[in-house]
Parts: structure tokens; C-alpha cells; sequence
């Protein structure tokens, strides 16, 4: 064990760390936006609030949810550890300007990164911990008739403190109860504050991985002529562009909707 | 050409250094860099001050002791050059130039511009090394090499550890150096012996010495007088991975 932890404690273990963890983000990154796609069907949060059901009770998705907070907190705790390093590695710094050609995006992740971290703090504290914790949070009742495929949504009062779902049918009728946490994306996208913070933070998002995607493929010796261009291209056009315009989309499509 | 410098003075390792302006007057634009340096030092010592120390040797270009962090670039602007290979004419009439000395923790200034690159030494001694047998000089081809793996072994040889990568590193990291003594010989049949454990032993001395970690911001390759590609570094990961997690040398010793 003690040959793991040298590897780990190396200046190239604790960057691996950083590029696995980073790559796991990457990949939640997709399931996130995919699953968020629902935001923009027009459906009264039939299918955001079923999602989020879903995510949230089915034991497989929880416990890689614990496994992804644990990977955000390494990930910036390795970050901060590998920045203290390298500054004590120049411990006089440059009277002039570097002036060396690099992406402005490779220099300073630790500062998009904070962007980041900031974000997901304000970010869960807002939909995850309410989701979590709020009692107050309200129900929404979705009555489709599978017949016809209609869909009715109303408000839902349950009879018990502890209530968290159900799916019943009466009939031709599939009564779906579920929180409604899609009034909550709804009050506070109406928000121009929100907003900004928001499309902010997918900027920073997309500088972050424009670097941080194939800069994880250097640092786990991944590295080859022939992929190369794929990597940067996927880092690039799915990463740094799709990605976060889809996730900036939704709170500025949210707030146009409020007004 | 009349210059105006500031120039990094420092007596020693554990003396404060300050910035000294100096006039540099009646420069030919076809001196080099170092010829300048010359002309001024030969004026301060005509003055009977204390000339500016600065490290240089071959002059041209191969022996990579030169130095200097030139208005924001190692080995100053233009790519791929030594100091001495910097020209005068690169800089205009009336310019003010900036020259500090390396700056990274593991490169402790000596005197001036001059710094202590020994730690370079310490790695390679590591395991930048092969083992070969003394005796009778093996037969020139007697073990065949792809000439593609020939030339970019040679490519990876051409470093002339001066340092240009770990001062233009935001880090202050070494891995294009390590990266390039390793590859060298990674690449290569004389090479695969020592291949996994040179590049753990070598690591393991770069983490010792203080320089920083990679970012791969690609500084290090801009600036490198002699254009080693950050490959280098990739394959200096790859080997340290497969060393540290995929090798099983001690199979039979426990």
C-alpha cells in the first residue's frame, strides 16, 4: 500500500487524481445536461419532476451521486494542494510579465475552478438541499390518461408529513404524485440575479473543460498522435460549447418565460 | 542602438537582489544578446564597478548554459534560440529590457543572472543514464532501429537542459527536461533495461528537488530553444503509470 501512497503523493500521482476525477465530472456533465434536456419539454415539469424522482431514489444513482460530491471535493482539494506547491516552486515571481504563448484557459483553472465551486455550492444549496430538506417544498399531481396521452397537472396536498411519491392508476388514468421541484427551478430562473450567475458560471465551465478535458488525457499518459485531434475535438465542440450553452440555455429560456 | 536596462543584481544565494538600471549605449544591432552584456560589463569595469555576472560558454547555441528571462521570455523573444543566439536587431532603438535571472526555488541565484542549475544534474544522475558494457566498440547497426523511432529519439536528445522550460513554466516545473532524458532512451532497444525504473527514479528525484507540477499549459515547449514537444511529457506519464501500477519486478524476492 505504502507504493500506492508514494504514487499518489508524486507531482504526477496527484495530477492523476485531478485528471480522473475531472474526467468523472466530464461524464456526469452529460448525464446532467441529458437528463435536464426535460426543463425545455412543455409539459408542466411532468418529466424534470419525474426525473428527479428518479435520481433521487433508485440506490445505484445515490450512491454514485456520494462518489461524484466526493470526486468535486478532491478535485479542489488536489487543486489547492498542487497550487501551493507550485507557487513555492517560484518562490521570487517574474518582475515582467510572462510573455510565453499559452491558452489564457490553461492559466488559470485555479481561478475558473473557484467559479466553479462556487456555483456548485449556491447551485445545490439551492435545488439539492431544498429537494432534500424542505418541507415546505410542494407536490404536483400529473393524471395522464393513457388512452388519449393527455396529461393534467395540479397541485397536490399529501395526507401524511413523510409522503414522497406514489404512482397509481385509476383506469384508463395514471395518477403520478411527485415534489415538485420544477416550481423551484421556476422561482428562481424568474430571478435576472440568478440568471447572470448562472450563464457566468457556464462560461467559466466551458474555459475550465476546453483545457481540463484533453489536459486529462496528457496527464494519464493517454496521449497519441492518431486520437489526439478526436480528444480535442470532443473537448472542444461537445465540451466547452454544446454543454454549456444547453446548461446557460435553460435559466435564460426559464427567465424569458417569467416575464 | 542606445538601450536602457534593467538588470536583477544579486551578490549571493542569501542576499536580497534589487533591479538596477543600466544605459546601454552604442549597441551594434548585430551583437548578440551577450555581446551586448559584454559591452556594458566593459564599461562598468572601466568605471570599476562590479560587472554583471551572467552564465554563457559555447556562444553558439548547443551548450544551453545561457540564460536570461528577457522582457517576459526565456532566452527573450523569438523561438527556438539560446541567448546567444538572440540578436539586437530583434529590439528596437530607445527600448527598455528586462532581464532577470531563472526563477524557481530549485534554481537558487548564484550571482546576478547567473543560477545554480545543479538540480538538472541530480535528476539525470538518477537514471538519465544506460548501462553499457566497456570493451570493443559494438558494430554501428548491429541492433535494428526504425529510423522514424531513431529520429525521435534523436529529437528528444537534442535537450540541452538549460532550464528555458522550468523558467517559463507558470510552475516552475522540470517535466519537459525529465520528460525529454527519459524519452530518450525510452525510445530506444539500449534503453528498455532501465526503461520503468528510470522513469520512477528520475520522478522521484524532479519531486525531491521542488519543481512544480504540470499544467500543460504548453510555456515550456514555446519557449524551448531546441522545440522538445510536450509527447514527451505524455510518454514520461504513461512510463511512470505502467511503472507504478502494471510492473511486477520483485515477483520472486518476498
Amino acid at each position: 500500500m505504502s507504493d500506492f501512497k508514494q504514487t499518489f503523493n508524486s507531482s504526477l500521482g496527484k495530477k492523476l487524481i485531478m485528471a480522473l476525477t475531472g474526467l468523472f465530472l466530464c461524464t456526469f456533465l452529460i448525464v446532467h445536461v441529458g437528463g435536464n434536456l426535460l426543463l425545455f419539454s412543455n409539459d408542466n415539469g411532468y418529466g424534470f419532476n419525474v426525473y428527479a424522482n428518479f435520481l433521487t431514489h433508485f440506490p445505484p444513482i445515490e450512491v454514485i451521486a456520494y462518489l461524484l460530491y466526493a470526486c468535486i471535493l478532491v478535485h479542489a482539494l488536489y487543486a489547492l494542494i498542487l497550487t501551493i506547491g507550485n507557487r513555492k516552486a517560484r518562490p521570487i515571481p517574474y518582475a515582467s510579465a510572462p510573455k510565453s504563448p499559452t491558452l489564457w484557459s490553461s492559466k488559470n483553472m485555479g481561478l475558473l475552478g473557484s467559479i466553479l465551486f462556487l456555483f456548485i455550492v449556491i447551485h445545490m444549496g439551492d435545488f439539492w438541499y431544498h429537494y432534500h430538506n424542505d418541507e415546505t417544498m410542494g407536490f404536483k399531481e400529473y393524471r395522464t390518461n393513457l388512452a388519449t396521452g393527455m396529461t393534467v397537472a395540479t397541485d397536490y396536498r399529501p395526507e401524511t408529513a413523510d409522503f414522497e411519491h406514489s404512482v397509481t392508476t385509476q383506469g384508463d388514468v395514471e395518477i403520478v404524485r411527485v415534489k415538485d421541484l420544477h416550481a423551484r427551478v421556476v422561482s428562481s430562473f424568474s430571478n435576472l440575479w440568478y440568471v447572470i450567475l448562472y450563464v457566468i458560471a457556464m462560461g467559466a465551465l466551458s474555459f475550465h473543460l476546453l483545457h481540463g478535458f484533453q489536459s486529462a488525457f496528457q496527464t494519464a499518459g493517454w496521449s497519441h498522435k492518431k486520437y489526439k485531434p478526436f480528444v480535442q475535438f470532443v473537448g472542444t465542440w461537445l465540451f466547452a460549447v454544446i454543454i454549456p450553452l444547453a446548461f446557460a440555455l435553460m435559466p435564460i429560456v426559464y427567465y424569458f418565460k417569467s416575464l | 542602438m542606445n538601450l536602457t536596462l534593467k538588470v536583477w543584481r544579486q551578490k549571493n544565494a542569501s542576499t536580497k537582489g534589487a533591479f538596477v538600471t543600466y544605459k546601454a549605449d552604442g549597441i551594434s544591432a548585430d551583437m548578440s544578446f551577450l555581446e551586448m552584456l559584454d559591452v556594458v560589463n566593459e564599461g562598468l569595469i572601466h568605471k570599476g564597478e562590479d560587472p554583471i555576472h551572467f552564465d554563457h560558454d559555447c556562444r553558439e547555441g548547443i551548450c544551453g548554459m545561457c540564460s536570461l528571462y528577457i522582457n517576459g521570455q526565456p532566452h527573450g523573444p523569438k523561438r527556438a534560440i539560446t541567448t546567444c543566439q538572440l540578436h539586437m536587431r530583434t529590439f528596437h532603438d530607445g527600448q527598455t529590457i528586462t532581464i532577470e535571472p531563472w526563477r524557481a526555488g530549485p534554481f537558487p541565484v548564484i550571482k546576478d543572472l547567473a543560477v545554480d542549475r545543479s538540480a538538472f544534474d541530480r535528476i539525470q544522475r538518477a537514471g538519465g543514464y544506460i548501462s553499457v558494457n566497456t570493451g570493443g566498440v559494438p558494430d554501428a547497426n548491429e541492433i535494428a532501429i526504425s529510423k522514424v523511432l531513431a529520429d525521435e529519439a534523436f529529437n528528444s536528445a537534442t535537450c540541452i537542459g538549460c532550464g528555458a522550460c522550468v523558467a517559463a513554466c507558470k510552475n516552475a516545473s522540470a517535466m519537459l527536461f525529465v520528460s525529454a532524458k527519459i524519452s530518450q532512451f525510452a525510445l530506444l532497444p539500449q534503453g528498455q533495461p532501465e526503461r520503468y525504473n528510470r522513469a520512477m527514479a528520475m520522478v522521484e528525484q524532479m519531486d525531491k528537488e521542488g519543481f512544480g507540477s504540470c499544467t500543460n499549459t504548453g510555456a515550456c515547449e514555446a519557449e524551448c530553444p531546441k522545440e522538445i514537444s510536450l509527447t514527451n511529457i505524455g510518454r514520461m506519464n504513461r512510463d511512470y503509470f505502467t511503472a507504478k501500477f502494471l510492473k511486477e519486478e520483485e515477483e520472486h524476492k518476498s
